[in-house]
């Protein structure tokens, strides 16, 4: 009994990890662009990452991109000095980023719009500190990192699905384990949670934490797929802007609502917005004003309010 | 025998202010295991906030919070629930987009106990014909029931009641006084702050009588509403 409402519990996430490995194998046979595929698993992982945050603890960082940036950096620098193994460098990205919101973690003490705004102002800070002239020598300042040493298409590809598989996983997990039941409780009343005998500031900081870190590893497939960029390139605050739109187009709070919203966005995005960004903007403009109006609960809110429930 | 040495719970000299109000003045009593004890005085008189210090919503600015022979002041309140010290709110604070179920569910794993039954608490509480509707549906009485729930899923030593009496009927206060003095009966210390004298007078010995942030009166009922001070602290000089 105990096995089988395990089974019944696991089942949906599996399922979500199964899709998203068989989509992301097979898709670049048929449709050759894998770059393109590599930058829509890239946005998925950032608004998944920044989904287990928002969505399951009501934290909403405006400056989310620094720790994507700070993988990045920390990856490449890695690579450049420490003579380690690719994928070894990018775990040290990870680590870097988790670091990154360990200094920040006070931070979680402020809330609502404050915690937003000093998440960016953190953000920009990491930005004008490593595009500095003066530590051009260490960061390459305005100009970047090179590591084309190490490019690889192929398996960074592979990493990235990873990466994304890991991002969904901790979404499933929040979803359904008692950890997100707690995490839930917290969303909706710190002070009865607390109450109910939670570590309300610890499993919060786990939660930063985590989000943190897939952004960090993100963050350093994303260099090692590039393998030469500018700062600009992983610290653009559009990348924030993205993940958090993508991530209220297709809802909060669920696994797959983050996955939909990236999806259809950035494909609507590639199809039109590089080419014509106007109209993109327009279109992008007219949806944030429509989601807000009529569905602020994403588009996954169209099952939920007809009781469908949603994962 | 002392109640000094078999309470569970201590505050003596305990102050609390905010700003320059000052809330808790010099307050001090105790509370031993399965006893029931009243805390009453006139709106804005610091019952709420003796509760918040003990539940360590607050910590007391000065004075002394033990909970069996433990110096608590400094410990959060996830802490505290562990240990055994629990509340139900004046106003409700229930998980609103949880079911029923959940809300006391997520209590039920507090601490090491892990065996709490929350079928019988839902029928303590008579909302186990509720138990699958969202927390949020509920009225503000069933809410705060539902608060009492989650606070008995933790198991809890010491059980702190804020209003839970006002706008119920004489049959459902009926049911509340069955509850609380069954809970006495099983060992947990209760304080229970109501407006409803009547209804206090039914479950308690002894009760404690706040005014102004100070300790009034400490003793049985009767003997309050014949105290000058009291009666002055209730209907003015
Ligand atoms: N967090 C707070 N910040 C500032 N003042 C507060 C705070 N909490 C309570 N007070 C003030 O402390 C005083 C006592 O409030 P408290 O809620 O403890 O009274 P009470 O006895 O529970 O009253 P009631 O019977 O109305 O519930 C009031 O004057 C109130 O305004
Ligand atoms: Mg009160």
């Amino acid at each position: 009994m105990p096995d089988d409402s395990l089974l019944h519990k696991l089942r949906p996430g599996a399922l979500v990890l199964a899709l998203l490995a068989a989509g992301f194998l097979l898709l670049p046979h048929m449709y050759g662009n894998q770059s393109l595929l590599f930058t829509l698993m890239t946005f998925i992982v950032l608004t998944q990452g920044l989904n287990l945050l928002y969505g399951f603890t009501g934290y909403l960082p405006f400056g989310y991109v620094g720790f994507f940036g700070c993988g990045a950096y920390a990856t490449s620098l890695l690579v450049l000095h420490a003579h380690l193994p690719v994928l070894a460098c990018v775990a040290g990205g990870g680590l870097a980023a988790v670091l990154m919101a360990l200094v920040l973690g006070p931070l979680l003490r402020l809330s609502g719009a404050y915690f937003s705004i000093a998440s960016l102002a953190a953000s920009q800070i990491l930005y004008f500190v490593v595009s500095n002239t003066n530590l051009a020598d260490i960061t390459g300042g305005p100009y970047g990192l090179k590591i084309e040493r190490v490019f690889a298409p192929d398996a960074s590809y592979l990493a990235m699905l990873a990466v994304l598989l890991l991002t969904s996983g901790l979404a499933a997990y929040f979803r359904s384990s008692r950890f997100g039941m707690e995490l839930r409780a917290m969303k909706q009343d710190p002070t009865s949670a607390a109450m109910a005998g939670i570590d309300v500031v610890r499993e919060r900081l786990i939660v930063w934490l985590v989000s943190a870190l897939v952004a960090g590893l993100a963050g350093g497939v994303y260099a090692w797929n590039l393998s030469v960029f500018y700062p600009d390139a992983v610290f653009t605050l559009q990348i924030s802007v993205f993940a958090i739109v993508f991530a209220l187009f297709g809802g909060v709070g669920t696994v797959i609502g983050p996955i939909v919203g990236a999806a259809v966005l950035y494909t609507l995005y590639s199809a039109i917005g590089i080419s014509s960004p106007q109209y993109f903007q327009l279109i992008y403009g007219a949806l944030i004003v429509l989601l807000v109006l009529f569905l602020p609960g994403g588009i996954l809110s169209l099952f939920t309010r007809r009781g469908i429930r949603v994962f | 025998m002392s109640s000094e040495a078999q309470a569970l719970l201590r505050l003596s000299g305990v102050r609390k202010h905010f700003g320059g109000l000052v809330v808790l003045n010099d307050v001090g009593f105790s509370v031993a295991p399965g006893e029931i004890v009243g805390l009453v005085g006139p709106n804005g008189s610091g019952k709420t906030t003796a509760i918040n210090v003990i539940s360590g919503l607050f910590r007391a600015d000065a004075g002394l919070v033990s909970f069996a022979g433990q110096d608590i002041n400094r410990l959060p309140m996830f802490r505290r629930a562990q240990l055994g010290i629990n509340r139900s709110f004046q106003v409700p604070k229930v998980f609103r987009d949880m079911t029923v179920r959940e809300n006391i569910e997520v209590a039920a794993h507090c601490g090491s106990k892990r065996n709490t039954d929350v079928d019988a608490i839902l029928d303590d509480l008579d909302l186990a014909a509720l138990a699958e509707k969202p927390a949020g549906s509920l009225t503000v009485n069933q809410q705060k029931l539902l608060d009492l729930g989650r606070a008995l899923a933790t198991g809890p030593k010491l059980l702190l009641v804020d209003e839970i009496g006002a706008g119920l009927n004489p049959a459902e206060l009926n049911g509340i006084a069955a509850l609380l003095q069954n809970l006495a009966a099983r060992g947990i210390a209760l304080i229970v702050v109501e407006h409803l004298l009547d209804f206090l007078n039914r479950i308690t010995a002894r009760v404690i009588v706040l005014g102004a942030g100070r300790m009034l009166f400490e003793g049985s009922l009767d003997a309050a509403s014949r105290d000058p001070e009291v009666v002055a602290a209730f209907f003015g000089s």
